[in-house]
């Protein structure tokens, strides 16, 4: 899995944060920042729930086989 | 076709627990419906979950509330204004920049650093109610108070003043009150707030207001009107709808001792709990609208520029297509892809402070009053059924 965002897209809400810590996190400004963008497998899931609920749609993910 | 079908709205709830059965109807059998508004007007009502997050994300609808197609469930039209638009009603780009001034106020670490204090306030509100006459009105006592200070102490707002504001905003949510009632209630808290910041302008405390003129200076020239329309709507918001939350959260707690016994017995089951009450509940039910700018298709229905959609985002959270058993409440369902903050760039600015709170407020409430229940048959309890934000008027409690 590898993980882009769009820092334009994020509207700060902070959910990633709260779901994928190791993952995600937020600068001074509120605003996303990457902490890795192709975490381990054991993470996988958190991933995918923070890009459901990112309110605005601001995580995208490359799924490999 | 069933979009043709014309409902009217707002519809009495059957259950306070539930969203009104013709809601529900709507979804099953008209997702996309037209539905005539209290004012005669009409307006499309969306009921599914997933299309309330397709419209609450395109930018092809509009958040201005002042649009003459925006719908409104006041009987009256909105009160004329001259005042900044709020937060709320901005559009892309501006929605984005004014929002991005404040949002490091808002950030999942500045929200976390407040809970010793929202702790200390929480604590301070039971002792007066443990040390006073039994029963007591949990929402005066406890459901009010509590986020009422946290946000106050938060933007810099006297508190001693509450009884000012808290009037006043609960008359702005209550859509039982006239054109004029809401505008004057609007006018004197503005010329408070304006007041306020002009004060801080003077001698900039360390709080979000004080912080925002320091930061607006430093980039040149401090937007007064601005920071006032902020501060109003973070008030506003601030009150009504964490506080309506507590005391619901309370109340259905209690009504089902074998959920309260288990979330005791493993307070790290408290926030995914959190989270299912937010599911539940979705108080701010008559809060989201839209307007089209342009002709969109939304699942088959052509809905044409300058027409009003309504979301009704309670009855989309119980989706049975995304939530299992969507009408219990399972404390351990898990699932945060809920619509109670509604969705999109507007995502509810305040969502971690209130989680926090809720937090806060179930993990203590009940280990330190182990006897809390309703001093009255919960039956004789009055919701607010007619207002923006659902909630308890008032709640008797005893131990």
């Amino acid at each position: 899995m590898r993980i882009i965002i769009d820092e334009n897209k994020c509207c700060g809400a902070g959910q990633c944060v709260l779901i994928a810590p190791r993952v995600f996190d937020q600068r001074d400004d509120g605003i996303v920042i990457l902490l890795d963008e192709a975490p381990p497998k054991e993470l996988h899931a958190a991933v995918r729930e923070a890009a459901c609920v990112c309110p605005g749609a601001a995580i995208a993910l490359e799924e490999r086989p | 076709m069933s979009a043709e079908l014309i409902s009217p709205l707002p519809i009495a709830r059957t259950c306070p627990y539930a969203p009104p059965a013709e809601h529900r109807r709507l979804r099953e059998e008209a997702p996309i419906a037209r539905v005539k508004l209290p004012n005669g007007r009409t307006a499309w009502a969306v009921t599914k979950h997933e299309h309330i997050r397709t419209v609450l994300s395109d930018p092809r609808f509009s958040s201005n509330r002042r649009d003459p197609g925006f719908p409104s469930l006041s009987r009256e039209p909105p009160p004329a204004s001259d005042l900044k638009p709020l937060l709320l009603e901005l559009d892309p780009p501006e929605h984005g920049q004014v929002r991005r001034g404040v949002l490091g106020e808002f950030t999942v670490q500045r929200t976390q650093a407040l809970g010793p204090r929202i702790q200390q306030i929480v604590d301070e509100h039971i002792d007066a109610m443990l040390a006073g006459p039994r029963p007591v009105d949990l929402v005066q006592a406890f459901s009010l108070p509590v986020p009422s200070l946290v946000i106050c102490e938060l933007l810099g707002v006297p508190y001693a003043d509450h009884e000012f504001f808290q009037k006043r905003s609960a008359t702005l949510v209550n859509q039982q009150n006239t054109a004029e009632e809401i505008g004057r209630a609007v006018g004197e808290l503005m010329m408070y707030l304006g007041k306020l910041v002009a004060a801080k302008a003077q001698d900039p405390t360390d709080d979000l207001l004080g912080r925002q003129i320091r930061k607006q200076r430093e980039s040149g020239a401090v937007d007064y009107e601005d920071l006032v329309s902020m501060a109003f709507l973070l008030l506003i918001a601030g009150h009504e709808t964490t506080a309506n939350m507590i005391s619901l959260s309370t109340l259905v707690l209690l009504q089902q001792p074998e959920k309260l016994a288990a979330l005791q017995a493993d307070p790290t089951k408290t926030l995914g709990a959190v989270e299912e009450l937010l599911r539940y509940f979705t108080i701010a039910e008559h809060a989201l609208g839209r307007v089209a700018r342009e002709d969109v298709e939304l699942g088959g229905v052509l809905i044409r520029a300058g027409e009003g959609v309504l979301l009704l985002a309670n009855t989309g959270n119980r989706d049975p297509e995304v939530f299992g058993n969507a009408d219990e409440l399972d404390l351990e369902r898990g699932a945060r892809n809920h619509l109670a903050f509604g969705f999109g760039p507007h995502q509810c600015l305040g969502q971690n402070l209130a989680r926090l709170e809720l937090q806060i407020v179930i993990d203590t409430l009940f280990r330190r009053i182990p006897g809390l229940r309703p001093a009255v048959p919960v039956e004789t309890l009055s919701f607010k059924d007619d207002a923006t934000v659902y909630g308890i008027r008032e709640f008797p409690v005893t131990w």
